[in-house]
């Protein structure tokens, strides 16, 4: 490795087996080795359904080849769609898991925000709970009393200091998981998406601090976000990862703009479903109904401009009748959070293949990006939903910006816009 | 620039078998400290007694196995004062017994942590095994307290001149805890049942160690049973710590040669299991 180069990763590759690992249980484990062994037929083969037997080898390549180098005092961002292996890449240099192919070096000691306040006990105070989270680091008693007043006064903690964690407030645990963090003496620290702890003014002051540690103190950070603002901000490079793939490495701004038109590909009026993620309902085998498609009824560019009349249709196959469905379509922002929904009137379905239109007025979204997921669910008589079909990506719309009225700071507002104030209280009159 | 700085770690797929990387392990000395210091604190904090109960807990072990199997069932003690020969089999089984169960709860007490974080995972059970001993030598002290009364009062007659041996008999026995506590917490990742067992495994083998009675009733009851009897390795160990510190029944160098590369087997086994599901145990969770 090169002098300035602090991280190194060379065809990184990490594979997940799908489905079940074993039976379970030793004893079922224990059958199958004996079923293997006397050449019988394994009783816990008709145990597992056929559709879990079928996938059993299949395996999902969570990262497929990453070649990076970094160097010291690079702020590199980590773009990417969910489930392109942002994580999964962190989660190799931080050592949690090991890769599956391929090697990665690093110089010096790494330091992971994968989650704030990792490590901390309740029962402990702060101030114990700063040498816990260094002494996991790696770090020497010395080496953290060093640094523990810049931690107690960076977390604006003060005198609750040696009062155990457990009875803080959540603001403060987090304040003082990312001031032990950020003060760290690693060389290389990984973030996912922290700097969204604590209220705006903390928020602001750790991206401070960590421009200054990637600044001043020639430390490494590698930041992975949806927020391309704090992308825009922080990093002097940008990575894009997709499926597992590096796609980019280089400048910022063109990384954000990758990004975006190679979500924007995946835009489509008439959209496939019958491969697409599905989540809370069983395997294709099984489900009772299938969306096979889902076709927005405009123009091609998947812009929406008459938002009072969001018009959509389905196909979906069901096989069987089932009364009383219901269909949820739901709007997904950028780091796929969902943001509104919308419910239809219960309906029947019939066996067989059916379109459903549907129509909404969508007015209150505002402009940006959005992710439809639709779900056909019914709700039992205890309220408890049960999806027969639910896809997490159905397809992407383009929302305009408003051409009346001001402007819409969607940072600080939210992505809704609900119907006018009306002046003058209602309750009086 | 600190040092640490320039040292260069590289991280591959495939390990050796046994690849323990001491040097790394013992640069978390701290945090090795750290964790049985923070153990000890959480332990007995908001507890009416705190360490008290590091005491209370044989002590009233003790007394129960005094009045039950002495007084109640009249089992003979080899002539030794009926409450320092249940107390030397408790403190004794209470060690490995925390051992054994420390050590087997390492991935799933730990699993939130090694999910987030990386540092040598052994640093968890040498850790539990640390705070285990400091327990156990506080419950020791109280048994060499009513010891020394024993010794001044002419109730017992140590052999002084094995005493060595005692130590030596104590290492093995951490050894045997923490090597079946790793296998087993290795197993516990893929087979979750296996934690049923180590409970109540644990008080089965009790019953099958002399703790609650002397081997020398085993060899009178059922002789045709002794040899197998006394292959569980904490026979022997059980049999020899009280001749050694109470001077009553004998040493069977033989059996405890047998429980010796028994326990060492089951070390190197344990830490080789451990080292192996270490590796993939968060992709298993």
């Amino acid at each position: 490795m090169e002098k300035d180069v602090v991280l190194q990763t060379h065809n990184l590759v990490k594979e997940y087996r799908l489905g079940q690992i074993n039976t379970g249980t030793l004893r079922g484990d224990l059958q199958s080795f004996f079923a293997r062994i006397f050449k019988k037929d394994d009783p816990n083969i008709n145990l597992l359904s056929d559709q879990y037997y079928n996938i059993e080898n299949r395996t999902h390549r969570a990262l497929d080849g990453v070649s990076i180098t970094i160097k010291r005092g690079e702020a590199v961002g980590l773009i990417g769609a969910n489930g392109a292996g942002k994580s999964t890449l962190l989660k190799l240099i931080s050592r949690i898991t090991l890769p599956t192919e391929g090697s990665l070096s690093y110089r010096g000691k790494v330091a992971s925000l994968l989650e704030v306040g990792t490590g901390f006990n309740g029962g402990l105070t702060g101030r114990e709970n700063i040498y816990m989270n260094g002494a996991i680091l790696g770090m020497s008693k010395a080496q953290i009393e060093a640094r523990l007043d810049q931690i107690i006064s960076f977390s604006e903690i003060g005198e609750y200091i040696d009062t155990p964690v457990k009875r803080y407030s959540s603001g403060m645990f987090v304040k003082l998981a990312f001031a032990v963090a950020a003060h760290l003496d690693a060389d290389i620290l990984l973030m996912d998406e922290i700097l969204a702890v604590g209220d705006v003014k903390f928020q602001d002051k750790s991206l401070k601090r960590m421009e200054q540690v990637a600044g001043e103190e020639n430390k490494t950070v590698i930041y992975v976000s949806h927020n391309m603002t704090t992308i825009r901000r922080f990093c002097t490079r940008c990575i894009v990862l997709e499926e597992g793939k590096v796609v980019y490495d280089g400048e910022v701004e063109k990384a954000i703009e990758v990004y975006t038109q190679r979500k924007k590909l995946n835009y489509s009026a008439h959209n496939d479903l019958t491969e697409a993620r599905r989540r809370y309902c069983p395997n294709h085998l099984v489900r009772k109904v299938s969306f096979t498609q889902c076709n927005l009824q405009l123009n091609d560019d998947c812009v929406i401009r008459d938002k009072s009349d969001f018009r959509l249709s389905f196909h979906f196959e069901a096989k069987e009748d089932i009364r009383a469905a219901l269909l949820k379509v739901s709007f997904l922002d950028a780091t796929e959070q969902p943001v509104a929904s919308a419910i239809s009137p219960a309906f029947d379905i019939h066996e067989g293949e059916n379109i459903l239109e549907v129509s909404a007025d969508i007015s209150g979204l505002q402009q940006g990006s959005y992710t439809i997921s639709g779900g056909l669910m019914q709700q039992s008589e205890f309220g408890i939903f049960s999806y027969y079909d639910n896809v997490e990506q159905m397809c992407f719309v383009e929302l305009e910006p408003e051409d009346t009225g001001l402007l819409w700071a969607t940072r600080i507002w939210g992505r809704v816009k609900l119907p006018p104030l009306k002046i003058g209280g209602g309750a009086h009159e | 620039m600190s040092k640490s700085s320039e040292v260069i770690t590289t991280v591959t797929p495939k390990r050796k078998l046994l690849d323990f990387n001491f040097a790394e392990t013992f640069r978390y000395k701290d945090l090795i400290f750290l964790f049985v210091k923070n153990d000890f604190i959480t332990r007995y904090k908001q507890m009416l007694l705190g360490p008290l109960w590091a005491v209370i807990q044989p002590l009233l072990t003790t007394v129960v196995f005094t009045v039950v199997f002495g007084n109640i069932a009249g089992l003979p003690t080899d002539g030794a004062p009926k409450f320092m020969f249940y107390m030397c089999g408790n403190v004794l089984w209470t060690y490995f017994s925390s051992c054994l169960i420390g050590a087997s709860n390492c991935f799933s007490s730990n699993a939130y942590l090694f999910s987030k974080v990386y540092f040598p995972r052994l640093v968890a059970p040498i850790s539990t095994a640390i705070g285990n001993m400091i327990n156990s030598g506080i419950q020791f002290l109280i048994f060499a307290g009513f010891l020394v009364y024993s010794i001044l009062t002419g109730g017992v007659h140590p052999v002084y001149s094995l005493l060595w041996l005692a130590v030596l008999l104590v290492l093995q026995v951490t050894m045997l805890g923490m090597g079946i506590g790793l296998m087993l917490s290795s197993l516990t990742i893929k087979y979750r049942d296996l934690k049923m067992l180590i409970s109540f495994g644990v008080q089965l083998w009790l019953y099958a160690t002399p703790i609650a009675y002397a081997t020398s009733l085993v060899k009178e009851k059922i002789p045709s049973l002794y040899g197998v009897y006394m292959l569980n390795p904490m026979a022997s160990v059980c049999e020899a710590m009280r001749k050694i510190f109470l001077g009553v029944g004998n040493i069977s160098i033989k059996y405890l040669c047998i429980s010796l590369a028994m326990s060492i087997f089951f070390f190197l086994l344990g830490i080789i299991m451990f080292n192996r599901a270490e590796k993939t145990f968060t992709d298993k969770i």
